[in-house]
C-alpha cells in the first residue's frame, strides 16, 4: 500500500477512537432498546415454563425447536426472552448505581484534592479505612443487613465503590490545583467553590467519564455477582446472574443456558469501559 | 504614600523555617519595582503573599501588607479577595499552565470581569478584543475562539498580559514572565509589558532572577537573599554602585555576552558565608 505513510498519526488515532466508540454504543444502544422493548420484543414469556421443551438447543443445533433461538433451560425457559428481560435489571443497575456511586465519590474526592486541608485529611482516612475491608465479603454483609432487592444491590455498589472515584478524582484535583490559572482565577477574585467547578471540575470531567463508565460495567458484573450467589433481586425476575448461576448445573447437558447470558454480560462490561475510552478521546479538547 | 506598602512581612513553612525574613518594601502608584535573588530567595513568595495565593503550606507570622492604606491580613477573607481582586492582577510564570486548557480564550479573559466585576457582556467582549489588538495578536477574533493548546507559548504570554490588564488594575504582580519563554521572544514580551506598564500606568511588582531585565523595566529593586532584603536602591543607584556586598558579587556573576571569554564568575564563598553570618544574626535576634 503506498498510500499507508501517508495517513498522519492523529486522523489514524481519531478513526480507531471513533470505531472502537460505534462499536461500543452500538451494543448498549440495542441492548438498552432491548432492556426498553422486552415485553414486545421478547419472543416469548421469559417464566413461562414448559417442561416438554427442556433443554432444547440453539437454532442451529439438530433438535432446536423454531421461536427459540438461543434454546431453553431445563425448566423450558426461552434463553433469549430471559437475557432481553435480564438486560433490564443489568442496565439499570449500571446507570442508578454507577451515576451515583460517581457524584458521591468525584464530589468527596473533588473537595478533598482541591480544599486540601482537614477536609482532605478526614476523606482521606475514610478512603484508607474503607478500602481496607474486602468488597465482596463486605457487599454480602450489607445486603444480608439490608435484604435482598433492587435497592439494596444499589446501596451495597454506591457504599463499596465510591472510593474508586475519590481517590483519582483526588489526585488529579490536587495537580490542577497547583496549575496557575487556578491562581490567576483566585487573585481575579473568584471564591473557592467557585474555582473548583469553574476551572477545576472540566480538566478533571474528562477521567471522571473514564471512570463512570468503567463503573457502570462493574455495576453489572456486581450485580450478576450477587445475582450468582441468589442474592440479588426475587429469583422470579430472570437476573443475567441468576442464569449463569442455573447454567451452571447442567454445563454438562445444555452449555447455552451459561454460555449466551455470560457473553452478554462480557459485551456489556467491555462496551461500557470502551465507551468511556472513546468519549474521552473523542471530547478531550487537548487530545483532540 | 504608596500603592502597595509591605511591613515586616515574615513568612514561615508550617512550624518549619522561616521563608521570608521581616521583608519590608514600597511599590509607589505607577512604578515598577524589580525582585531579584536566587532561587528560593522568596520573591515568588513576596508577589503570590500580596495576592492572596499562598501554597497552603506555608502561613504568615507577622507584618502588614497594606493596599492602598488598608491592611490586607486584618481584612476577613471574603473582602480581602474582592479588594485584591478589583485592584490587583498576576502575570504567571508558566503561560502553557496559567491557561485553562478546558476553556476557551474569550470566555477565560471576560468572564471574571462579567462573573466577578459585573460588566455587561458585550463591553466585556468588546475590552477583550481591543486588548488583544493592544498585544498585538493578529486575528484576535479567531484567537478568542480558540483553545490554549492551539496558541504558541509567546501567544499564550500576550493573552495573559492582556488578561492581566483587562480590569484596569493598579498593581500587577509578574512572575518570572519571561523565564519559560524563548529568548527571541523573551524581549519582545519584555517591551510589551513595559509599554502597555507606561500606557495604563499600572504599578509592577516584577519578579526576576536576571539583572538585565531589572535594568530595562525597572526603577527601583529590592534584592532578597533567603528570604531577607538585602538592599534596596533605586535601578541606576543600584547598577552604578551596589551597596550590599551581595548585590556586588550578583552584578558580577551577570553573564556578559560582549565578552563570552570571561566565562561565569560565581558569587565568591567568603560574600555567601557573609550574608549566610547575616541571616543567621537576623534569625538570633529576630525571632525574640
Amino acid at each position: 500500500m503506498p498510500d499507508a505513510g501517508q495517513i498522519d498519526g492523529r486522523s489514524l488515532i481519531r478513526r480507531r477512537a471513533g470505531l472502537r466508540l460505534w462499536l461500543s454504543a452500538g451494543w448498549l444502544t440495542l441492548l438498552a432498546a432491548a432492556a426498553l422493548l422486552a415485553p414486545w420484543i421478547a419472543p416469548k414469556d421469559p417464566l413461562a415454563q414448559d417442561l416438554f421443551l427442556g433443554r432444547l438447543p440453539p437454532f442451529w443445533m439438530a433438535g432446536a425447536e423454531p421461536g427459540y433461538w438461543l434454546g431453553t433451560d431445563s425448566l423450558g425457559r426461552d434463553v433469549l426472552s430471559r437475557i432481553i428481560h435480564g438486560a433490564r435489571v443489568a442496565l439499570m443497575v449500571a446507570l442508578i448505581a454507577g451515576s451515583i456511586t460517581c457524584l458521591v465519590g468525584a464530589t468527596l474526592g473533588l473537595l478533598a484534592g482541591f480544599l486540601r486541608g482537614w477536609v482532605d485529611m478526614v476523606i482521606s482516612r475514610l478512603i484508607d479505612i474503607w478500602m481496607a475491608f474486602p468488597p465482596v465479603l463486605f457487599s454480602i454483609l450489607l445486603i444480608a443487613v439490608l435484604g435482598p432487592g433492587l435497592t439494596s444491590i444499589i446501596i451495597a455498589i454506591v457504599v463499596i465503590d465510591w472510593t474508586r472515584f475519590a481517590r483519582v478524582v483526588r489526585a488529579e484535583a490536587m495537580a490542577q490545583g497547583a496549575m496557575d490559572y487556578v491562581a490567576s482565577a483566585r487573585v481575579a477574585g473568584r471564591g473557592r467553590i467557585g474555582t473548583m467547578i469553574r476551572e477545576i471540575l472540566p480538566n478533571v470531567l474528562p477521567t471522571i467519564v473514564v471512570l463512570l463508565t468503567l463503573e457502570m460495567g462493574i455495576a453489572v458484573i456486581v450485580e450478576a455477582i450477587l445475582s450468582f450467589v441468589n442474592l440479588s433481586i426475587s429469583t422470579d425476575d430472570p437476573t443475567w446472574g441468576g442464569m449463569i448461576a442455573e447454567g451452571r448445573t447442567s454445563i454438562h447437558q445444555a452449555w447455552w443456558v451459561l454460555v449466551f447470558p455470560l457473553i452478554t454480560l462480557f459485551l456489556t462490561v467491555l462496551s461500557f469501559s470502551q465507551l468511556g475510552e472513546g468519549l474521552k478521546d473523542r471530547f478531550d479538547p487537548v487530545l483532540r | 504614600m504608596s500603592f502597595l506598602s509591605i511591613r515586616n512581612l515574615s513568612v514561615r513553612l508550617k512550624k518549619g523555617p522561616p521563608l521570608l525574613r521581616r521583608v519590608s518594601l514600597d511599590v509607589q502608584a505607577g512604578e515598577v519595582r524589580g525582585l531579584v535573588g536566587e532561587s528560593g530567595a522568596g520573591k515568588s513568595m513576596i508577589g503570590k503573599a500580596v495576592l492572596g495565593i499562598l501554597p497552603p503550606s506555608v502561613e504568615i507570622t507577622g507584618g502588614e501588607i497594606l493596599l492602598d492604606g488598608t491592611d490586607l491580613l486584618r481584612l476577613p477573607p471574603k473582602d480581602r479577595r474582592r479588594r485584591i481582586g478589583a485592584s490587583c492582577a498576576l502575570i504567571p510564570q508558566d503561560p502553557l499552565t496559567a491557561l485553562n486548557p478546558s476553556h476557551r480564550i474569550g470566555p477565560q479573559i471576560t468572564d471574571r470581569l462579567v462573573d466577578i466585576l459585573g460588566w455587561p457582556r458585550s463591553a466585556a467582549e468588546a475590552r477583550a478584543r481591543d486588548l488583544l489588538a493592544e498585544v498585538q495578536i493578529p486575528e484576535p477574533d479567531r484567537v478568542l475562539r480558540a483553545y490554549p493548546h492551539e496558541l504558541s507559548g509567546g501567544m499564550r504570554q500576550r493573552i495573559l498580559i492582556a488578561s492581566a490588564f483587562a480590569a484596569e488594575p493598579k498593581l500587577i504582580v509578574a512572575d518570572e514572565p519571561t523565564t519559560a519563554l524563548d529568548v527571541t521572544v523573551q524581549k519582545q514580551i519584555l517591551k510589551l509589558i513595559a509599554g502597555m506598564q507606561a500606557r495604563h500606568g499600572t504599578a509592577l511588582l516584577f519578579v526576576t532572577h536576571d539583572l538585565g531585565v531589572v535594568s530595562k523595566v525597572c526603577q527601583n529593586l529590592s534584592v532578597l537573599y533567603s528570604g531577607m532584603v538585602v538592599e534596596d536602591s533605586a535601578v541606576t543607584d543600584f547598577f552604578a554602585a551596589p551597596r550590599h556586598p551581595y548585590s556586588r558579587a550578583l552584578l558580577a556573576a551577570t553573564p556578559k555576552y560582549t565578552d563570552p571569554a570571561a566565562g561565569l564568575t560565581p558569587v565568591p564563598d567568603e560574600v555567601i558565608a557573609a550574608v549566610r553570618a547575616e541571616v543567621a544574626a537576623f534569625d538570633a535576634g529576630g525571632i525574640a
